[in-house]
């Protein structure tokens, strides 16, 4: 029978059974396995697999709380525990976890502030989990106070360096259209060293977090979904701009974009800041605030640089600072209360991906009268925004 | 540096935006911060938690003791439980005395809730402690009853032969095989044996060891004698031990502690087969010891309260107790002490032919 005549055959048939078909046969060979008892899978040989992973720890006077997830695929049941190599009475976890299943374990342990402890959990067969708090610091109550603080926090490190770049606007308005072109390849050069940055400490606590909710693939498909959700609000806000023919708005929805994706990057940073706060993982006694301040400050600079060319209203402006800002005071709290590291790698993640967008949606206006991207101007901007990043990094270190 | 990363470094900033908001009034948090962290009114682990059980003020295992009868063996027993053998008498006179050893493969629930891949003598660990007196000829039946091949290796003095390892005798013993291992009981003191398979340090720490008694001819004073094996277990298998005990079980005699009567000698065979750490010690609180190194000489080494011992090392201590109460004996490595090895003589008194305990702590 030749190809031809299978093809109108098969014509004859209504289409939804040609959709149905593989869906059957799908059903029949997973029921014929399930029939068969899973020939070759059984029983697991060996031990079992136990993998824990400590999503969050809490300290209060004479206790330390660990909250761990079943990252494997069987059972745990978490028999004794130890701090710095003595057993420790504990509360919680009397019961096996099952697979991705949470507990709280209530750890009796006098610590002592500033001081690094090693927690050993000891499984049912004899395996250990070992979990380190690298300084112990009180966690603070989440009250209102604490709050405030967070906030303050998150001001200090997303909201008012923002502010302070977007000072550059009246600047950068009096320069000619090739100097504009400079500034913006140097907000994609911000841009690529915060995207780097952002998944490379998204890589970290995603290793750091639960293995079987995604792992390191967190920050990609945070990345991925940013992206993909960035730039249909991007199509969908051409449509709307073509449909009102509204002139000159592209630049500020450039700014929106750049302001969003900078907000998702500082989610995160808020996140990893609450919680770092609330663990006490803690650099103490690092004089930073100003020299963080000057760096975030090319933040507000890659917000205000496509809007150049136009009238911008405070207001606007106000509202783009907080949305680039802003989301740092929000991520503070939910770092300090409801922080996992599998999260913060999401949003990361996130941030990574609205990066990108912004960056590939900045790319345009860089092009030069003869449409090349990376003409000297352009590259000596992107060379020199990554400078800036990387040099203002150096000046909080200092 | 790898940790030096941007999060680390805004992570860093907020001791100081926290002082920050303290000045300004906002923040109460940060003030928390000063200070040692209030402890425990108790300043050890366990105890005094609400709701947290612990055992007189110190740290033991959660979910109190471990199923002896499960296990097939009671650290408790092990204490005073000396294994004479079987005895004949050759035509010469001369005594004959004989075991059987079967190794077999158990699993051993070594603190509560913690069950280990276990390799025993006689389905206990320590294994049987053998006891004889000096000059007796000794025939141990040794059957290897588990999935490895093992041996025994005794210490003390015996032919090439009869030493229990590789290329030697009947050399490695496979399983489902059986040797016989003879020897004359010499010398006198408290030994110990062990199987002498490669990879040596897993044969013995998976619990193939046991103590080995030669009761010098003249004999010793009465006394009420007990055995303590000072042994650790790897139960993750880094060469490094999770748990320490006497007797196999940490904290066993913290939760039943060993009774001994006041005024009355107590000597204790004290054998160390510690693997993956070098040294271990024992400590009594409250009393000194007369410490006989190996147990070979009449004459002690020292009074002390703390002897070291290396692997393989041993000796006996001779103490009475002169004060009524509850005495702490543990190793005084004190990482040791709080994984397990760590337990109580309580010192009780004869009254009317009763042992009466518990009695209060006297005073001078």
């Amino acid at each position: 029978m030749s190809a031809l005549a299978q093809a109108g055959r098969l014509r004859r048939v209504p289409s939804w059974v040609l959709g149905v078909v593989p869906l059957l046969l799908v059903a029949l060979a997973v029921g014929a396995f399930a029939a068969l008892d899973g020939p070759g899978l059984g029983d697991r040989k060996g031990p079992p697999i136990e993998e824990l992973a400590v999503e969050r720890t809490t300290l209060e006077p004479g206790v330390i709380e660990l909250t761990v997830r079943n990252d494997g695929p069987d059972p745990v049941h978490i028999a004794q525990a130890s701090v710095n190599d003595a057993f420790v009475a504990f509360e919680g976890g009397e019961r096996a976890i099952g697979r991705l299943g949470t507990e709280t374990l209530r750890l009796r342990q006098p610590w002592v502030e500033g001081e690094a402890y090693e927690v050993a959990l000891l499984t049912s067969t004899g395996a250990t989990i070992v979990h380190e708090v690298p300084a112990a610091v009180q966690t603070p109550d989440p009250d209102v106070s604490f709050f405030a603080l967070m906030a303050l926090l998150g001001v200090y490190v997303g909201v008012i360096p923002i502010a302070l770049g977007m000072l550059w606007l009246p600047w950068i308005r009096r320069i000619p259209p090739s100097w504009l072109r400079g500034v913006m390849a140097l907000t994609v050069g911000l841009l690529v060293v915060l995207g780097i940055d952002a998944w490379l400490e998204g890589g970290e606590l995603a290793a750091e977090g639960s293995q079987a909710l995604g792992g390191t693939a967190l920050v990609a498909l945070g990345a991925v979904v940013a992206y993909l959700l960035l730039s249909g609000v991007g199509a969908w806000l051409d449509d709307r701009r073509r449909q009102a023919a509204e002139d000159g708005a592209t630049g500020q929805r450039l700014a929106l974009l750049v302001a969003i994706g900078i907000g998702l990057h500082n989610l995160g940073e808020g996140l990893a800041i609450g919680s770092a706060y609330a663990t006490g993982a803690l650099a103490l006694g690092a004089a930073l605030v100003v020299g963080f301040a000057l760096h975030n400050t090319t933040e507000g600079l890659a917000i205000i640089g496509p809007m150049a060319r136009q009238r911008v209203a405070p207001r606007r402006l106000a509202l783009l600072g907080l949305l680039a800002g802003g989301p740092a005071v929000v991520g503070a709290w939910i770092g300090a209360t409801l922080y996992t590291p599998s999260a913060a790698a999401l949003m990361l993640g996130f941030g990574v991906g609205a990066i990108a967008q912004v960056v590939v949606q900045i790319a345009p206006t860089i092009r030069d009268d003869r449409g090349r991207l990376l003409h000297p101007p352009a590259v000596a901007g992107m060379l020199g925004g990554m400078a800036l990043m990387f040099g203002t990094g150096l000046l909080v270190t200092a | 540096m790898v940790g030096l990363t941007r999060r680390r470094l805004i992570a860093s900033t907020a001791p100081v935006v926290g002082l920050g908001a303290v000045a300004l009034g906002q923040g109460s948090a940060g003030a928390q911060h000063a200070g040692h962290a209030p402890a425990d009114a108790n300043g050890h682990g366990g105890g005094s938690g609400a709701g947290i059980a612990g055992h007189g003020g110190h740290a033991a295992f959660r979910g109190g003791d471990v199923d002896h009868e499960g296990n097939g063996f009671d650290p408790h027993e092990v204490l005073r439980d000396f294994d004479w053998g079987r005895t004949r008498r050759l035509p010469s006179g001369r005594v004959v005395r004989e075991w059987t050893l079967i190794a077999g493969d158990r699993e051993v629930e070594l603190a509560p809730g913690v069950r280990f891949a276990a390799w025993t003598y006689n389905g206990r660990i320590p294994g049987p402690t053998l006891r004889a007196r000096e000059g007796e000829l000794l025939r141990i039946t040794f059957v290897n009853g588990s999935a490895h091949p093992h041996t025994i290796h005794f210490h003390g003095i015996h032919p090439a032969a009869m030493d229990g390892v590789a290329g030697l005798g009947d050399g490695e013993i496979a399983p489902g095989g059986r040797t016989v291992y003879e020897f004359d009981a010499t010398p006198a003191g408290v030994h110990l044996y062990h199987c002498h398979v490669r990879p040596l340090a897993e044969h013995i720490a998976k619990g193939l060891y046991g103590t080995f008694i030669v009761d010098p001819a003249e004999g010793r004073e009465d006394a009420d004698e007990l055995v303590m094996v000072m042994n650790g277990f790897d139960t993750n298998f880094d060469r490094a031990n999770e748990l320490y005990a006497v007797n196999s079980i940490g904290f066993a005699y913290m939760d039943r502690p060993v009774q001994v009567v006041r005024d009355e000698l107590v000597r204790i065979y004290l054998v160390n087969v510690l693997e993956y750490d070098l040294i271990n010690s024992f400590h009594v609180h409250g009393n000194f010891f007369d410490w006989y190194p190996t147990g070979t000489s009449r004459r002690p080494a020292e009074h002390t309260d703390t002897v070291m011992l290396c692997q393989g090392q041993r000796g006996i201590a001779e103490m009475r107790f002169g004060h009524l109460g509850r005495f702490m004996f543990h190793a005084h490595q004190s990482e040791f002490t709080e994984l397990g090895w760590q337990g109580f003589f309580e010192v009780c008194e004869r009254r009317g032919g009763r042992l009466v305990c518990d009695l209060p702590e006297g005073r001078p």
